[in-house]
């Protein structure tokens, strides 16, 4: 028996008010104080300070803890769905690094500093570069050759990354574009928010419209077709719709890992194992799983706050490994 | 309904696979599509259905361009079950025959009553009751075949073409599968298979396309085109003939 063991707008529901419980708790602890020391601040009349802390530190935070998961998850789940291979994640299309070779030039060449925001928005312009180059090497081709191009992408890339460390004139800026790839959410404003949402919602929109494709595609692609499944339109919605919004979420705050792997490995059994129920289900998953990530670092008594990309791969990673030994076993590799 | 292709060609890489062929199907017959492996059956099947572009050739679904219609009403007119009996993750029996009405919802709507009581029917042509909400990749291959012959069937278009839908079968279950499909056609549905077994083609089907080298041999009822001389050269065996209960047999018995 492999039915969902709940129905799944029970499954939702649950997976949205766990999201609404650590975003409420994303809200209330960190550096500054917990609720107490807000109600302290507010009697002695410093509701200034607290309200400092609360909307421009804590709630851009929250929310691009709750929207980069959410977007993690669910392109995750989309491109595990379009390939058809478990293993898959953002990082097979090679969208995280173009997103972050934008980003470092952006703090190599120092465009950074003179407009902050200009970061992001190269990040954002190497997400859409890349996925513009993968839909036309691999637009027609198989899943193979889209694989193949996103690692070679992924490759071009990190090389090119690893050029502008090597170039870097000073300790300080190879520091700061290592410290930046590790991936955060910590000390982004609103317009970090503002930019990121609308290119998340499209993102997540073209993922949604390939949910009922997806289905179709798990008997194969030939019967997926016969059913009137387009396969070109359903790839480049989850290759555009993956880039774009994971570009986004990287080119905002690095690159953070195993959230598009994990999660929907997580929800796969509790949606009955259908592709297209669990866009939504590991969008859901993925917020929650990154802003727990993120208060559980708030927590941490560590000296030093740590990334939360480097928490992320310091859970997945070894999860990954167990993944590899549990399909070992099933399949009798 | 009335599907006929003319004139299809396909080559792939300057070879040519499928040279001037036709066929059709109409409501209500059991065609079979015979001939030796690499005659080109799977080929025109995918061509017929727009899976594989053709060189040249038309496909007309009652006199009109069936390429030019849009896909959903493609798939509606025409279901396809093919070679590839692959399910991906742990999807139930239950789901994978849902996915036999996609062509049917849209959006992001559930299924409706009718998609529901079009799938109950597709299980119960099946006899797949026992099976429905078991996961597709730990059943057998008779049972795997049944449930995917369900998708197919739950399309309820009127006409089907089915790849090879008994082979790496248990004779018990080959005839369960001819018996559904004969079935089929006598409630008005449309069945073209491609078929290895001449056995079973002789026996259940109305009419035997046989294909050799890329092109149509020959057409028309099974004990005509199963005649020895065709054999010989299309498939280079010679075969036993006969009937039991007035129906007729045919053993492969030779090689020439």
């Amino acid at each position: 028996m492999t039915r969902a063991p709940l129905p799944y707008a029970l499954l939702l529901a649950l997976l949205a008010a766990l999201c609404f419980v650590l975003g409420a708790i994303s809200m209330m602890v960190g550096p500054g104080g917990g609720p107490a020391e807000i109600m302290a601040m507010i009697a002695r009349g410093d509701e200034d300070l607290a309200w400092m802390m609360i909307g421009e530190v804590r709630l851009p935070r929250t929310l691009l803890a709750l929207m980069v998961g959410a977007t993690l998850g669910m392109a995750g789940a989309a491109l595990q769905g379009l390939l058809r291979n478990p293993l898959a994640d953002p990082g097979v299309v090679g969208v995280t690094t173009s997103a972050s070779l934008g980003a470092v030039i952006a703090l190599y060449t120092g465009v950074s500093m003179a407009f902050p925001l200009a970061l992001p928005l190269m990040g954002i312009v190497g997400a859409l570069a890349s996925a513009a180059i993968l839909l036309m090497l691999a637009g027609r081709g198989g899943m193979l050759t889209l694989v193949l191009a996103g690692v070679a992408i992924s490759s071009l890339c990190a090389a090119l990354m690893s050029l502008a460390l090597n170039l870097s004139p000073n300790p300080y800026a190879a520091a700061e574009i290592m410290f930046w790839l590790m991936g955060s959410v910590t000390d982004r404003s609103m317009d970090h928010v503002m930019l990121a949402a609308p290119l998340m919602a499209l993102g997540a929109l073209m993922l949604m419209l390939a949910a009922r494709p997806l289905d179709a595609l798990s008997l194969g692609e030939e019967t997926a077709a016969s059913l009137g499944a387009s396969l070109t339109r359903t790839r480049a919605l989850v290759i555009g719709g993956a880039s774009i919004g994971v570009g986004a979420g990287t080119a905002v705050c690095g690159g953070i890992g195993f959230i598009g792997l994990v999660v929907p490995h997580l929800l796969r059994p509790l949606v009955g194992h259908t592709p297209g129920r669990l866009l939504a289900a590991s969008a859901l998953g993925g917020a929650a799983l990154l802003m727990a990530a993120d208060i559980l670092i708030r927590i941490l008594p560590t000296g030093v706050e740590l990334k939360l990309g480097v928490v992320t791969s310091l859970i997945g990673a070894p999860f990954f490994l167990w993944l590899i030994f549990r399909a070992r076993a099933e399949f009798e590799l | 309904m009335k599907l006929e292709a003319s004139n299809i060609s396909v080559s792939a890489r300057g070879r040519t696979i499928i040279h001037d062929a036709g066929l059709s199907l109409s409501s209500g017959e059991f065609v079979g599509l015979i001939g030796p492996n690499g005659a080109g059956k799977s080929t025109l099947l995918r061509a017929l259905l727009g899976l594989t572009p053709r060189d040249s050739g038309q496909v007309a679904l009652d006199g009109a361009d069936f390429s030019a219609m849009p896909a959903a009403s493609r798939a509606r007119a025409v279901a396809f079950l093919p070679q590839d009996r692959r399910v991906e993750w742990r999807l139930t029996a239950h789901d994978v025959i849902m996915l036999g009405r996609y062509p049917h919802r849209s959006g992001f709507g559930g299924a409706t009553a009718a998609d529901r009581d079009a799938v109950q029917r597709a299980i119960a042509m099946v006899e797949a009751e026992a099976l429905v909400d078991r996961p597709v990749s730990v059943l057998s291959g008779g049972e795997r075949t049944r449930i995917l012959l369900a998708r197919a069937l739950a399309v309820e278009a009127p006409l089907l073409l089915a790849d090879e839908p008994v082979t790496a079968l248990d004779p018990y279950h080959q005839l369960h599968v001819m018996e559904i499909l004969r079935e089929r056609t006598r409630s008005g549905a449309g069945v073209l298979a491609v078929i290895h077994d001449l056995a079973l083609a002789a026996r259940f089907m109305d009419r035997l396309v046989l294909m050799e080298g890329g092109s149509v041999l020959v057409e028309g009822p099974p004990a005509e085109v199963l005649a020895p001389e065709r054999l010989a050269k299309a498939y280079s065996i010679a075969a036993l003939a006969g009937a039991h209960g007035g129906e007729p047999y045919i053993l492969p018995w030779s090689r020439l």
